[in-house]
């Protein structure tokens, strides 16, 4: 059993982040970062429309291969990709952005990556997707789709740059 | 199936040395952040076992284990004693109980480090091990290289001069550097530049002769004082003159736009004069920052565990 959204939920999903960004932020500078990997594509296309209006605005990308809490778990650590930060952190008012919110732990590891580069004065959590189930203290403060799911379900995402198509999957499993 | 050790080039394929070159770029990217830590390795412990003496590979290894965040411990190897075998089985079985993850291993005799990957299940990392291999030296020249050729190392020309027969350096950056279809060529005296060497490999005894053969990079290796080079040549001056990059040649070099490599460290006066470590073109410092991130790169594509 699954369950799909199309292009049209994805580009209103993504406009929703970018009005409550603009709305909030009120024309003051901020920099989306982008998590590796489709949330840098994410956060590119926030930028887009943000960039519609003249306001200082900056974009990075994170890669956290380096921060995860499971290698122990993992077969082969990750592949690493390059991580570009071509502003200044310290002092910047930062929003970190994702494709799908989950259990929070890889938000966790771009917090401690961001941290090593500089001190933010404020960083907020931008995602395209809350599917819920966190299993740390993390909370999104702009969200585009809230999907329900259960803990053991799958949710799939392309994203037109990444992967050639705009697509929600999610492939349902019943606990056994 | 991530690699359990790197014991040598020849064993790896072109996807795994692609990899190891490609995950340095953002490894050396870490180097510009305030932080140059990352939690990779936390609780993970690297044990530097040098049965030779090593300054700069030593450090090289260090400063890489942690900035990964690993644990470093030198074991010390009286470096005058011969250890024989069976004491290094003893080692072996020590380091074992430690619990050690990764094994960095530097010794006089060549498949030793192979022979301590088959008894312990840490990831064993070889550091050079007599005329055998010093992978991780290839992989930071050919990683340097693909910094200063971003169009493409196919088809570039790199001159080796020096003690051929007896230098792992040789070897190794040889050998990666062919895979990556780099053309190789030795210069150096007669007795000590191998008859049989890798195939394709041109080999000259003239300076002059070599340089017609119009390298990109001149790559000198390091005499090695300690070891048997010395009763091959007259003296330091007269290797200097014959096959050292001197005040002449330096000229020339620079005309010509042609790289200078050293593994390091250099003895000034003998491979290289005083005017060639301030050369414009030279890349020696670049291999030396490209070291730690070349071998940041191996200990976290390395997976200790396995069957041993």
């Amino acid at each position: 059993m699954s369950q799909h959204f199309g292009p049209e939920e994805i580009e209103r999903g993504i406009v929703a982040l970018a009005d409550a960004i603009r709305e909030r932020s009120a024309g003051a500078p901020i920099a989306l970062v982008g998590i590796r990997s489709r949330g840098d594509e994410v956060a590119q296309r926030v930028c887009n429309i943000l960039a519609e209006e003249d306001r200082e605005l900056a974009m990075g990308v994170l890669d956290i291969s380096l921060y995860r809490d499971d290698y122990e778990h993992l077969h082969e650590n990750p592949k690493l990709q390059e991580s570009d930060i071509p502003f200044a952190v310290d002092g910047a008012h930062i929003i970190l952005v994702d494709d799908v919110l989950f259990t929070g732990r890889t938000i966790r590891a771009a917090l401690d990556a961001l941290s090593d580069y500089g001190r933010p004065a404020k960083v907020e959590l931008a995602v395209l997707i809350d599917r819920g189930h966190r299993e740390m203290p993390i909370q999104p403060d702009y969200v585009g789709i809230v999907l329900e799911t259960s803990r053991l379900d799958h949710v799939h995402v392309s994203l037109e740059a990444s992967d050639g198509e705009d697509k929600v999957e999610v492939v349902l499993k019943k606990p056994a | 199936m991530p690699r359990k050790d790197l014991l040598d080039i020849a064993s790896l394929d072109r996807e795994e040395i692609d990899l190891i070159l490609d995950q340095a770029v953002p490894f050396k990217e870490l180097f510009t952040r305030s932080v140059k830590k990352v939690p990779a390795l936390k609780g993970k412990s690297v044990l530097m076992l040098f049965y030779e003496p090593s300054t700069r590979t030593h450090s090289s290894f260090e400063v890489a284990a942690k900035r990964l965040s690993a644990d470093v411990t030198n074991f010390d190897v009286p470096h005058s004693s011969v250890v024989k075998g069976e004491s290094v089985r003893e080692t072996i079985e020590t380091l074992q109980a430690m619990r050690t993850d990764y094994i960095v291993v530097r010794h006089g005799r060549s498949g030793l480090p192979g022979m301590i990957a088959g008894m312990t299940k840490a990831s064993v990392i070889n550091a050079g091990d007599g005329a055998h291999a010093h992978p991780t030296q290839a992989l930071l020249d050919a990683f340097t290289l693909k910094e200063v050729f971003p169009e493409g190392l196919p088809g570039k020309r790199v001159l080796i001069i020096g003690d051929i027969l007896h230098s792992r350096v040789a070897r190794s950056t040889s050998t990666i550097l062919k895979r990556l279809g780099v053309e190789v060529a030795y210069l150096g005296p007669g007795s000590l530049v191998p008859k049989v060497g890798p195939e394709n490999t041109l080999r000259f005894t003239d300076y002059d002769e070599a340089m017609k053969w119009k390298p990109d990079v001149v790559y000198l290796l390091r005499v090695q004082m300690e070891r048997q080079d010395v009763q091959f040549f007259p003296s330091l001056r007269e290797y200097h003159r014959v096959y050292g990059v001197t005040e002449e040649r330096l000229r020339r070099i620079d005309g010509e736009g042609l790289w200078l490599m050293h593994p390091g460290p250099v003895n000034r006066g003998v491979e290289l004069c005083d005017g060639a470590m301030d050369y414009s073109r030279s890349l020696i410092n670049r291999q030396v920052e490209n070291g730690i991130a070349v071998r940041m790169a191996v200990l976290y594509g390395l997976k200790p565990g396995g069957d041993a």
